[in-house]
C-alpha cells in the first residue's frame, strides 16, 4: 500500500518535473527560441485544460450516473473546432489584431471599451469558476483520500484541499506572472500544460488498455460486458443532450480559461489548422475507453462505491499500484492545469478591470506613477490569483465536497455560457451595443444565480429550505427550479433554458432599441470586420525587428543622433551589446515618454502600440491623436498668425527707421543747403565791405559796383530768408488763407507784370487765351498769384530757346480749372522731374539766383488751396500744370 | 612776381573780390566758372596755386581735387579749398582729398591774402 507520504512525495517530484519544464522554457522565450514554443502541436495540447479532473475522473461517474450522455462534454467542442472553425479562427483573428488579454477584455473592448462589462464579466467568471476550482480540489482531495484512508476523514479532507490550493497558487503566481509580458503570453505555463496533457492521457488510457485486454480479455469481450451492463441499455433522453452539447460548446468558447489558452495565446492560424483536427482526436482518444472503465468498476467494485473515483480504484483492486499512481499523477495533472490557466486568466481579468482602474483611480492625483505601476500590477496579479484560489478552497469547504463532479462542472459551464450571446453577437452583429450585452448577460447571471448556483450549495445554505419548497415568500412562480410555472425538468436544464433563452431575448432587444456610441460603432466595425483586416496584417518577427521598427519611427521623430543616443542608453541599461535595445516594457515606457515630449502623449502612445503591438490602438486612442493634433494646429496656426504680426511689425519699424533716417539725411542736406545759400552772398558782401572799407585807392566807378554787388547780395539774402519762412509757414505753421474773388485774367496780368519786375532772366514773349481767362475765382488770390509769378519767372529763367514763349492755356474739367504753362525750351530731363518740387533742385546747371526753393512753395500753396500742380512731360518745353478745384471755381461763377 | 592764381569758382562776385584782392598783391588771378571740365583748365593753364571752390555746377570740388592729386603733374600742387557750408564734415572731406588749406566762407579778405602767400611761397 502506498502511504500518504509516498504519494506526497511523488506529486512533489512530479511538479517539481513541471517546473523544470516552465522554467526551461520560459528562459528559451526570453532568448528569442520562440519557435519550438509556438509549435501547433504545443497549441493543440494546451487545449487540453478543457480535460479537467472532471473529465478525467468525473466522465466515468458520469457514464456510470447517465450512460452515454457523458460524451455531450466532448461532442460539443469537438463540434465547434470541426464544424465551426471559421468562427473560430475569426474570434482568435479578432484576438490577436486587438490583442486581446481576457474574455472580459473582448466583451469590454467590443462595447465601447465599457468598464461596466469588464467589470461584470470579470465577477461573472469569477463566480462561475470558482465551483469548478472547487471540484478540481475536491478530486485530488477525493484522489489523495482513496490512497490514504479507506474510511473518509473530513478535516483532514480540508487540509489536502488546502495545501493544494496552497501549492497551486504558488505555482501560478511563480510562472503566471514571472514578467509583465505586454502580450500575455506565458510560454513556460502552456509548455508545462503540453506536458500535462500527454501525462494525463497517457494515463487514462493506459488505465483504459488494462481494463480492456487486462481485466477483459479484448475488445469483443469488452463489448460484450458492456452490451450486458445496465449502462449500455439506458436511453438517449434527446432534449438533455442537446442542451448539454449546447453548452459544453457554448463553454468550450466562454470559459476563461479556454480563452486564455485558444485566444490569448494564440500566435497563428497554423496553431489552430492543427487543432482544429487534433484536438477533436484527443478528445476521442479521452473518451475511448469511459465506458469500459464504468463497466468494470461496476462489476468489480462494492455497490456504493464512488464512480467519480473508479479510475483510480479499480486498477487499486487489481493491485495494480504503478498504474494507480499513474492515474493519480493524470488526475493531478488534469486539475493542476486547470487551476493554473485559469488562475492566471482571472488574475489578468481581475487586475485588469477590477484592481487597476480603482488604483488609478486612487492614485490619479500622483503626478506621475510610471515608475510602479509595473510592481502594482504584478502584485495586484499576485494577490488576484491567491484570491481566486481561495474563493475554490471556500465553495469547496462550503459546499461540503459532496456533490458529483460533473454536476458542479455544469453549473461553472452554465454561469460561464451566459456571456456568448454577447460575444457572438459581438463579432457577428454590428447592430449590437452595449446596452444589449449589459441587458442580456446581466439576466443571464442573475437567472443562473437565483436558479442554478446558490441552488448547487444544497438546500439551507445559502438559500432557504423554504424557498425550495414553496418559492420564495411562498410565491410559486419564482421558485428556482420551476421559474414561470415552467416546471418538470431537471434543475440544470431549466436553468440553461431560462437563462440563455432570456439572455438572448433581452440582448436583442436591448441592442436594437439602443443607440451604440461612436466608440462602439467603430469598436463593432473592427470586430466584425476583422476578418478584411487580418488579411492585410504583417507578421512580426523576433524582438529585432521591433526594435528596429522603433528606432526608425524615433529617428523621424527625435532627429538621428537623439534617438540613437537614447537606444544606445537604453541597449546599455539593459546590458545589451550593440544599438538596439530589448522592447522590453521599461524601455517602451522610457521611449513613449521621449516622443510624448515631441508628439503628445496620446500620439507616442498609438505610435509604440502599433509597432510593438502590445496594446491596441483604441478608438479613444485615435480620438486623443485627433484632439493631440487639432491643438497643434491651433497652436501652430498662433504661432504663424504671431510671427507674421511680428514680420508685418518689423516692416513697419524698418519702414519708419528708413523714413526717420530719410527725413535725418534730409534735415542735414536742407541744413548744409541753407548754410551754403545763406553764406554764399555773404561772402560777397564780407568780401567787397573789407575791400572798401580797407582800399582808399578805389576809383568812383569800382566803389559804386562794389556798394551796388553788396546791395544785391543783400536782397538775395533777405529773398532767401523771405521764402525760408514762407516754405516754413506753408509746411509746418498755421496758414491764414485770404480768400478773395478775382478774374483769372486780372490774375494772371499781375503775374505776369511781377515776374516781368524782376531784372534777372531773358525777354520772353507770353501767349494767352484771353476769353478762357474770363473766369471769377474764389480764393487766395495772392498766394494763387504767387504761383503763376513763380512759373512765369521761371520760364524767363530757364527757358533757352532762340525766341523764348510762354503759352499760358485754361481749360474747364471735370477735376477743376486746368491752367497750363508750356514754353518753348529744352524742357525738364526725366531725372530731373522726379525732384523738380524738391526744395534746393535747381533744373540744369547754371546759377539763375533763386535757391532752388521756388516751385517747393509752389506745390505747398497749391496744397494748401486744395489743388495741384505737376510737371507735364512730353509738350516739347517744361510744361507745368496748375489745378484750382472746382468747387472754388464753381462758386466764382 | 607772386605767382599765378587760378580761382575755380562759380559765383561772379566771389571771383571778382578774390582777383581784386590777390590782384593788388601782384598776383596774376585767372578763373574757371564751372566743375565739369575743372581739372583740365587747371592743367591747361599751370597755375602756382589753386583756389577751388566745394560746391560747383556740374562737379564737386572735392572730386576735382582727388583727380589733381593723383595726377603727378598737379599732385603737389597748392589747392586752397572753399566752402560754402562749413561744416567739420567738409574739413575732413577736404583733407583727406589732399587740400592743401581749406577755408569756410565768408572769409576775411586778409585770411585769404595771407593763406595764399603762404602756400605759393612754401613752393615757390
Amino acid at each position: 500500500m502506498i502511504t500518504t507520504n509516498a504519494l506526497a512525495a511523488i506529486a512533489l517530484t512530479y511538479v517539481m518535473f513541471l517546473f523544470t519544464v516552465a522554467f526551461v522554457a520560459e528562459r528559451a522565450a526570453r532568448r528569442g527560441h520562440v519557435d519550438w514554443l509556438r509549435a501547433p502541436i504545443v497549441y493543440t495540447l494546451s487545449l487540453s485544460i478543457y480535460c479537467t479532473a472532471w473529465t478525467f475522473y468525473g466522465a466515468v461517474g458520469s457514464a456510470v450516473r447517465g450512460g452515454f450522455e457523458y460524451l455531450t462534454i466532448y461532442l460539443g467542442p469537438s463540434l465547434v473546432m470541426i464544424g465551426w472553425f471559421w468562427g473560430l479562427r475569426k474570434l482568435v483573428r479578432i484576438g490577436r489584431a486587438q490583442r486581446i488579454t481576457s474574455i472580459a477584455d473582448l466583451i469590454s473592448s467590443r462595447y465601447g471599451k465599457s468598464n461596466l462589462l469588464g467589470v461584470g464579466v470579470t465577477l461573472l467568471a469569477v463566480i462561475g469558476t470558482t465551483p469548478y476550482i472547487a471540484l478540481q480540489l475536491q478530486s485530488v482531495t477525493l484522489s489523495v483520500d482513496v490512497f490514504a484512508h479507506p474510511e473518509s476523514d473530513g478535516s483532514n479532507q480540508l487540509m489536502t484541499a488546502f495545501w493544494v490550493a496552497a501549492g497551486l497558487s504558488l505555482f501560478t503566481v511563480i510562472f503566471g506572472t514571472r514578467n509583465l509580458d505586454a502580450n500575455e503570453r506565458h510560454h513556460g505555463v502552456v509548455m508545462a500544460i503540453a506536458v500535462e496533457a500527454v501525462v494525463k492521457l497517457f494515463a487514462l488510457l493506459a488505465v483504459g488498455v488494462f481494463v480492456v485486454w487486462g481485466l477483459m480479455g479484448g475488445v469483443s469481450e469488452a463489448l460484450a460486458r458492456v452490451d450486458a451492463s445496465a449502462l449500455g441499455q439506458w436511453d438517449v433522453q434527446g432534449g438533455r443532450w442537446v442542451g448539454l452539447t449546447m453548452l459544453s460548446a457554448a463553454a468550450f468558447l466562454c470559459l476563461p480559461r479556454m480563452f486564455q489558452v485558444m485566444v490569448v495565446e494564440n500566435d497563428s492560424d497554423a496553431q489552430l489548422r492543427l487543432a482544429a483536427w487534433a484536438f477533436p482526436l484527443y478528445m476521442g482518444l479521452m473518451s475511448l475507453f469511459i465506458v469500459p472503465i464504468a463497466v468494470a468498476g461496476l462489476d468489480l467494485l462494492p455497490a456504493g462505491a464512488n464512480p467519480d473515483l473508479f479510475v483510480l480504484t479499480v486498477p487499486l483492486s487489481q493491485g495494480q499500484e504503478g498504474l494507480a499512481v499513474l492515474s493519480f499523477l493524470g488526475g493531478f495533472s488534469s486539475a493542476t492545469s486547470m487551476v493554473i490557466v485559469a488562475a492566471i486568466a482571472l488574475s489578468t481579468m481581475v487586475s485588469n478591470h477590477i484592481v487597476m482602474p480603482v488604483w488609478l483611480h486612487l492614485r490619479r492625483d500622483a503626478a506621475s506613477f510610471s515608475g510602479d505601476v509595473r510592481h502594482v500590477v504584478l502584485l495586484s496579479r499576485r494577490l488576484s490569483i491567491m484570491g481566486v484560489l481561495l474563493l475554490g478552497y471556500v465553495y469547496y469547504a462550503l459546499s461540503g465536497g459532496g456533490a458529483a463532479l460533473s454536476a458542479i462542472g455544469l453549473v461553472s459551464f452554465t454561469g460561464l455560457a451566459q456571456i456568448l450571446p454577447a460575444l457572438l453577437g459581438g463579432i457577428f452583429w454590428r447592430g449590437a451595443t452595449r446596452s444589449g450585452a449589459l441587458a442580456g448577460i446581466g439576466i443571464g447571471f442573475a437567472i443562473w444565480m437565483y436558479a442554478l448556483f446558490l441552488p448547487s450549495f444544497g438546500e439551507g445554505v445559502i438559500l432557504s429550505r423554504a424557498v425550495f419548497e414553496t418559492g420564495p415568500f411562498g410565491i410559486a412562480a419564482l421558485h428556482p427550479h420551476a421559474l414561470f410555472g415552467l416546471g418538470g425538468l431537471d434543475p440544470l436544464m431549466h436553468a440553461v433554458l431560462w437563462s440563455l433563452s432570456l439572455n438572448t431575448i433581452a440582448f436583442f432587444v436591448a441592442s436594437m432599441v439602443s443607440f451604440p456610441s461612436p466608440i462602439e460603432r467603430l469598436q463593432g466595425a473592427q470586430f466584425v470586420n476583422a476578418d478584411l483586416a487580418a488579411t492585410g496584417r504583417r507578421g512580426w518577427s523576433g524582438a529585432a525587428a521591433q526594435s528596429e521598427d522603433l528606432m526608425v519611427m524615433a529617428q523621424r521623430i527625435l532627429g538621428a543622433r537623439e534617438a540613437q543616443a537614447l537606444f544606445l542608453r537604453e541597449a546599455r541599461k539593459q546590458g545589451v551589446s550593440g544599438l538596439l535595445p530589448d522592447p522590453t516594457p521599461q524601455f517602451l515606457e522610457v521611449l513613449e515618454r521621449e516622443l510624448a515630449g515631441s508628439v503628445g502623449a496620446a500620439t507616442a502612445h498609438a505610435m509604440v502600440g502599433q509597432i510593438v503591438g502590445s496594446m491596441r490602438v483604441s478608438v479613444e486612442d485615435l480620438m486623443a491623436v485627433a484632439d493631440e493634433t487639432a491643438q497643434m494646429m491651433e497652436y501652430s496656426a498662433r504661432l504663424e498668425a504671431q510671427s507674421q504680426e511680428l514680420t508685418r511689425t518689423a516692416r513697419q519699424l524698418r519702414e519708419a527707421n528708413d523714413k526717420l533716417t530719410r527725413l535725418s539725411v534730409q534735415k542735414d542736406a536742407f541744413l548744409s543747403q541753407i548754410s551754403h545759400e545763406l553764406r554764399t552772398p555773404m561772402t560777397s558782401i564780407r568780401a567787397f565791405s573789407e575791400i572798401m572799407r580797407d582800399s582808399d585807392a578805389l576809383d568812383p566807378g569800382q566803389r559804386a559796383k562794389y556798394a551796388s554787388i553788396i546791395h544785391d547780395e543783400t536782397l538775395r539774402l533777405t529773398r532767401l530768408l523771405d521764402d525760408l519762412l514762407d516754405l516754413s509757414v506753408l509746411e509746418n505753421g498755421q496758414v491764414n488763407l485770404n480768400i478773395r474773388r478775382e478774374r483769372l485774367s486780372d490774375l494772371l496780368d499781375r503775374a505776369v507784370a511781377a515776374a516781368a519786375a524782376d531784372e534777372m532772366g531773358a525777354c520772353i514773349r507770353i501767349d494767352r487765351s484771353t476769353i478762357a481767362e474770363q473766369v471769377v475765382l474764389e480764393t487766395d488770390v495772392d498766394r494763387l498769384g504767387q504761383v503763376f509769378i513763380n512759373l512765369i519767372a521761371n520760364a524767363r529763367k530757364y527757358c533757352d530757346a532762340r525766341d523764348p514763349a510762354l503759352t499760358i492755356t485754361v481749360t474747364e474739367d471735370a477735376g477743376g480749372l486746368v491752367i497750363d504753362f508750356i514754353d518753348n525750351g529744352a524742357g525738364v530731363s526725366t531725372e530731373a522731374q522726379d525732384v523738380i518740387f524738391e526744395k534746393f533742385s535747381r533744373v540744369g546747371d547754371q546759377k539763375a539766383g533763386g535757391a532752388g526753393l521756388g516751385l517747393a512753395i509752389c506745390r505747398q500753396i497749391m496744397a494748401r488751396l486744395g489743388g495741384d500742380i505737376r510737371y507735364l512731360p512730353g509738350q516739347g518745353g517744361a510744361a507745368f500744370r496748375v489745378i484750382v478745384p472746382a468747387a472754388l471755381e464753381q462758386a466764382a461763377e | 612776381m607772386a605767382g599765378h592764381v587760378l580761382v575755380v569758382e562759380d559765383e561772379p562776385n566771389i571771383i571778382e573780390a578774390i582777383s581784386f584782392i590777390l590782384s593788388r598783391e601782384g598776383y596774376r588771378v585767372d578763373s574757371h566758372g564751372n566743375g565739369v571740365d575743372a581739372a583740365e583748365a587747371v592743367r591747361a593753364r599751370a597755375p602756382d596755386l589753386v583756389i577751388l571752390d566745394a560746391m560747383l555746377p556740374g562737379r564737386s570740388g572735392y572730386d576735382i581735387l582727388r583727380e589733381l592729386r593723383e595726377d603727378p603733374q598737379t599732385a603737389a600742387l597748392p589747392i586752397l579749398m572753399l566752402t560754402a557750408r562749413g561744416q567739420t564734415r567738409d574739413r575732413d572731406l577736404a583733407e583727406r582729398a589732399g587740400a592743401s588749406r581749406f577755408m569756410t566762407k565768408p572769409f576775411s579778405n586778409a585770411e585769404v591774402l595771407e593763406a595764399v602767400k603762404a602756400l605759393t611761397r612754401s613752393t615757390a
